[in-house]
């Protein structure tokens, strides 16, 4: 039994967990539905209103909207290759091969190594090559090379708990390595596969810091948001766009948890239909038995 | 026609006479067959076998004694690493496990979770490019011959583990290979379904007349339903032969250990003479049939069946001894006695009626005996 004070100090220590993660949000919310002369800070004015989302339609924005086109397609292309490398690395780690474990150890590093100074360090290299720095060059180069790491401890989950006696089967029966892949193990683990490219879409729609210096003339979105907050008067439809991004990011989420829980529940309804199977008593044994 | 690896094998030390008629090449042959696993692990060792068309042929021994490696060869999801294996006079090395005429039912029975039942038993077929239409007849057919044709549409985690054994036996059988590899097809069901399938199997394996290699560590299941079975430990054939010579006639302490319900005397000859050597264990002393030199280190066996239990005090000095009765296990239509001759445990198997007479009660003092025909030498 808990403690009454224990209670208290969990229940302490979740409040504040729970301010720190909601509470700029809420925060940013609020001021995102003030009036038409809504400020940068509190109290907030005009409650309530959506001023600052038509804002953000207005021709002078046309900046934020572009950036946001880039995120999106940027994200995507970083999703779509996370993905396929993530696939094909787990598929390769599923043996031990030569020099595997460092080779583990180096797909990871890029998790501990800070991102300002991969930033930093590619601009210096690019610029000593004597080549420019692009969304779709650079960016896309270290943005793959973040998510990388995620989407393939994603997938070496998958194939440890996967049982490779499938494919074998599938081979003894005549399947060829391609047709295996195609007809049993992608089927098998595709929702890895979809989740690994969630972590690259997200990651990349977040990046800030990697993407920093290597970008070159065009915007992402955090780069633009980033670019708006730096300037001197900050208007509250950063607040709105900043809602937007962030309701994007928990419809992301909520793909996710409703493609893995569609596909969780197919199993769990399934294995109450097979105990429903199994008490029946089963007729069809002993006529398979006594039959022929 | 490649007639020396199927002669040879034929010749072979441990292939016993197979049932049935083969001549030249036909039936599988293995032929010196060794495995070392990189790092040097010998996982099978010298493997000489040869299996007659429509035999059924049960490998069995404890884990890691080789036998699924063994299965795995001949299924070509392995290579051996030295030896021939052929069927019907056609060499299988370096065949892709797709293009062998013999299937496998995995462990576990490795079925396609995301795939129905008839799709999981057409796409053998489909792999063949067999239209559609004409797989899914033949798939259906299979599922019937297995019972299970209400289940054509379901996905195979909707069905009991029986029923997935089923699936998996007939996504084998629609492809006619000519020998069924089956990797301990039990191990997942309970004990009464065990049962009812081992018949099923049986009397399915006898109807198509195929080939069947089974793998299991379980000696009553073995026992149950081979034609012939093959005692594998350390990666080496230990014996090869009917349930009837493995039970009565074991070869080896091992073997003799392994198939259980034996007794087995280790020790040296103490006399020799008339073609009769006495063995003297730790406590008992056994008088075999035999022609062993004096002081030769050697070992005997009594199976527990045909031990003899008494409650009268005294014991003859040579196959007899006096024993405590620990625990007398009921098996239905005979009684197991677990004996304690000083420490030494004994076994001894006595039918109801037989027990009844004897009237021993746990904790009592019996005498055991049996008769110079029942003992037999082992190999050490």
């Amino acid at each position: 039994m808990v403690s009454r004070r224990t209670k208290w100090l969990l229940g302490i220590f979740f409040g504040l967990f729970t301010l720190f993660l909601y509470g700029p949000m809420l925060a940013m919310a609020v001021l995102s539905l003030q009036g038409p002369f809504g400020s940068q800070t509190f109290p907030a004015r005009g409650l309530v209103s959506g001023h600052w989302y038509s804002e953000l339609f207005a021709d002078s924005l046309q900046g934020v909207r572009d950036a946001t086109g880039v995120s999106i397609r940027l994200s995507l292309i970083v999703a779509a290759i996370t993905a396929l490398l993530s696939m094909s690395l787990g598929m390769a780690f599923r043996r031990r091969f030569r020099g595997s474990g460092i080779l583990f150890y180096g797909i990871l590093l890029s998790l501990m190594t800070p991102g300002i100074l991969i930033s930093l360090g590619l601009s210096l290299l690019s610029y000593y090559v004597g080549l420019d720095t692009g969304i779709y060059t650079t960016a896309l180069g270290v943005q793959v090379v973040w998510a990388l790491p995620f989407g393939f401890l994603v997938m070496t989950a998958v194939f440890n708990r996967y049982d490779a006696r499938a494919e074998e089967a599938a081979r003894d029966l005549g399947a060829s390595s391609i047709v295996t892949f195609r007809e049993v193990t992608l089927p098998i683990v595709w929702t890895g596969v979809f989740g690994a490219g969630l972590f690259g879409f997200t990651l990349a729609w977040n990046e800030f810091e990697r993407t920093f210096l290597v970008a070159g003339p065009t915007q992402t979105l955090p780069l633009e948001i980033f670019r708006i907050t730096s300037a001197s008067v900050l208007r509250p439809y950063v607040y709105s766009l900043g809602v937007l991004t962030t309701l994007f990011s928990f419809v992301l989420i909520a793909v996710f948890m409703l493609v893995s829980r569609a596909s969780q529940r197919r199993a769990e309804s399934a294995a109450v239909k097979a105990d429903e199977a199994a008490a029946l008593p089963d007729a069809a044994v002993a006529a398979a038995a006594a039959g022929d | 026609m490649s007639t020396t690896p199927a002669s040879q094998a034929t010749a072979g030390a441990a292939s016993a006479a197979p049932v049935g008629s083969s001549g030249g090449g036909s039936g599988l042959h293995l032929d010196g067959v060794y495995r070392v696993f990189p790092g040097g692990v010998v996982a099978v060792e010298d493997v000489n076998l040869h299996i007659a068309n429509g035999e059924y042929v049960v490998f069995l021994g404890p884990s890691g004694c080789g036998k699924t490696t063994t299965l795995r060869m001949i299924g070509g999801h392995d290579e051996p690493s030295q030896g021939t294996i052929s069927l019907d006079g056609e060499i299988l090395n370096g065949v892709t496990p797709a293009k062998r005429p013999v299937t496998t039912v995995f462990q576990h029975f490795a079925l396609f979770p995301h795939r129905n039942v008839l799709q999981n038993v057409a796409f053998g077929l489909k792999m063949r490019g067999i239209g559609k239409v004409e797989r899914e007849k033949q798939a259906r057919d299979a599922i019937d011959l297995v019972g299970l044709g209400q289940m054509a549409n379901r996905k195979p985690r909707e069905l009991s583990s029986g029923q997935q054994q089923r699936v998996a036996l007939s996504r084998v059988l629609v492809t006619r290979p000519k020998a069924i590899l089956l990797d301990e097809p039990f191990g997942d069901l309970d004990r009464l379904l065990q049962l009812r399938m081992r018949v099923e199997l049986r009397a399915l394996q006898r109807d198509l007349g195929i080939t069947f290699i089974h793998v299991t560590h379980n000696q009553e299941e073995a026992l149950s339903m081979a034609d012939r079975i093959v005692v594998m430990d350390d990666g080496r054939l230990q014996q090869v032969g009917t349930p009837t010579d493995l039970a009565r006639h074991p070869k080896n302490v091992f073997v003799a250990k392994f198939m259980g319900d034996n007794n087995t005397i280790r020790g040296p000859v103490v006399e020799s003479r008339d073609g009769v050597v006495t063995v003297q264990g730790k406590l008992l002393r056994g008088a075999v049939r035999g022609d062993l030199p004096v002081g030769q280190e050697t070992a005997m066996t009594i199976r527990a069946s045909a031990v003899q239990v008494s409650t009268s005090p005294e014991a003859a000095a040579v196959n007899a001894g006096r024993a405590r009765l620990n625990f007398a296990e009921y098996l239905g239509d005979s009684v197991k006695l677990h004996l304690d001759v000083q420490g030494e445990p004994f076994l001894a198997k006595v039918d109801e009626a037989r027990y009844a007479e004897i009237r021993a009660f746990e904790g009592q003092d019996v005498t055991v005996s049996w008769n110079l025909e029942d003992g037999q030498l082992l190999e050490l």
